[in-house]
């Protein structure tokens, strides 16, 4: 019997890039990618949601500070309450940041130069819902492709919310300690800057990328058994 | 009634455009030091009074434009200044 495909939902706004890739990717992984245009107020039976890369609303003001402000935001937020796993990625994690879902903010990289090329990180945490099919310690290698991917974090982030690093002296951006990834506290909402997207098949270069795509499929397919 | 924000990078935050800015500054012969670069926001707010626009200002501020992680920001009222 093949296992059934969990409906997860890729928000598009305007100005998003990576969204068709995204749900590319998600289909190679076995999941049911599903459109959300940004001025939806409802999520439609998803058991996952990615916020995808790109350049929503032109990055005016700050990335992501507008994006936040969507109709589909007010569900993503709800369905974060109600537990459900939210990715986002690059343009995604800012947005994440400026919603107040993900601690923290990223600036524009302290080379202030737009950086685009293959990154190793090493994986913090192998017990998310995001990670579960990476090792710790694990040497991931995924594409990066920013110019505001310089992470912030507030004073008081524990470290237990870090889950990628940039492996040593590979920090594309000038992030503080390295960080990658960042998950919130309940562990359901993650935001990384390297687009795991890019990494789903070796024909492209590196697939590492579909060890953290799968790990959302995996966790989404778990909540639509519990569904049913 | 016209209104104006200034937001500024915080103390202590990294400002790679300020630096740039800087160094730039320092290679034309200018003897300057720790340059910071924010923004001006211009807005034209419906208020009566200056207390009220201010007190909507405040409120933009708070949720839109600026981030009180990084960001400090100062609020001006009057219907002088701005542009013209």
């Amino acid at each position: 019997m093949t296992e059934p495909r969990p409906r997860v939902g890729v928000l598009v706004f305007p100005g998003s890039n990576d969204d068709h890739d995204a749900a590319w990717a998600l289909t190679a992984l076995g999941a049911d990618p599903q459109l959300v245009w940004h001025a939806e107020t409802e999520l439609l039976r998803v058991e996952a949601v990615v916020l995808p890369g790109g350049f929503s609303y032109g990055d005016y003001l700050r990335a992501g500070a507008i994006a936040r402000f969507a109709p589909a935001m007010d569900a993503v937020a709800e369905f974060a309450r109600e537990g459900g796993p939210v990715l986002g990625i690059c343009n995604g994690f800012q947005i994440l940041c400026e919603a107040g879902l993900l601690p923290g903010i990223l600036r524009p990289n302290a080379s202030l130069s737009f950086v685009c090329r293959d990154v190793p990180l090493v994986v913090e945490r192998d017990d998310t819902l995001f990670t579960a099919r990476c090792q710790r310690g694990q040497e991931l290698v995924i594409p990066v492709k920013h110019g505001d991917g310089c992470y912030q974090a507030p004073a008081e982030l524990p470290a237990e919310q870090v889950v990628l690093r940039y492996a040593s002296g590979e920090n594309p951006n000038g992030s503080e300690g390295d960080i990658a990834a960042v998950i919130n506290a309940d562990g359901n909402v993650l935001g990384l800057m390297p687009h795991p997207e890019h990494a789903v098949d070796t024909l492209l270069g590196s697939g590492d990328g579909a060890l953290i795509l799968a790990s959302l499929v995996d966790a989404a397919r778990e909540r639509s058994y519990v569904r049913a | 009634m016209r209104a104006t924000v200034l937001v500024r990078p915080k103390g202590g935050i990294l400002d790679p455009q300020g630096e740039a800015v800087e160094r730039s500054l320092r290679q034309l012969g200018f003897p300057v030091g720790d340059a910071r670069i924010g923004r001006v926001i211009d807005l034209e707010v419906d208020a009566a009074t200056a207390e009220d626009a201010h007190a909507q200002v405040e409120k933009m501020c708070e949720r839109l434009l600026a981030n009180p992680l990084i960001e400090s920001y100062e609020i001006e009222v009057g219907d002088e200044g701005g542009p013209a």
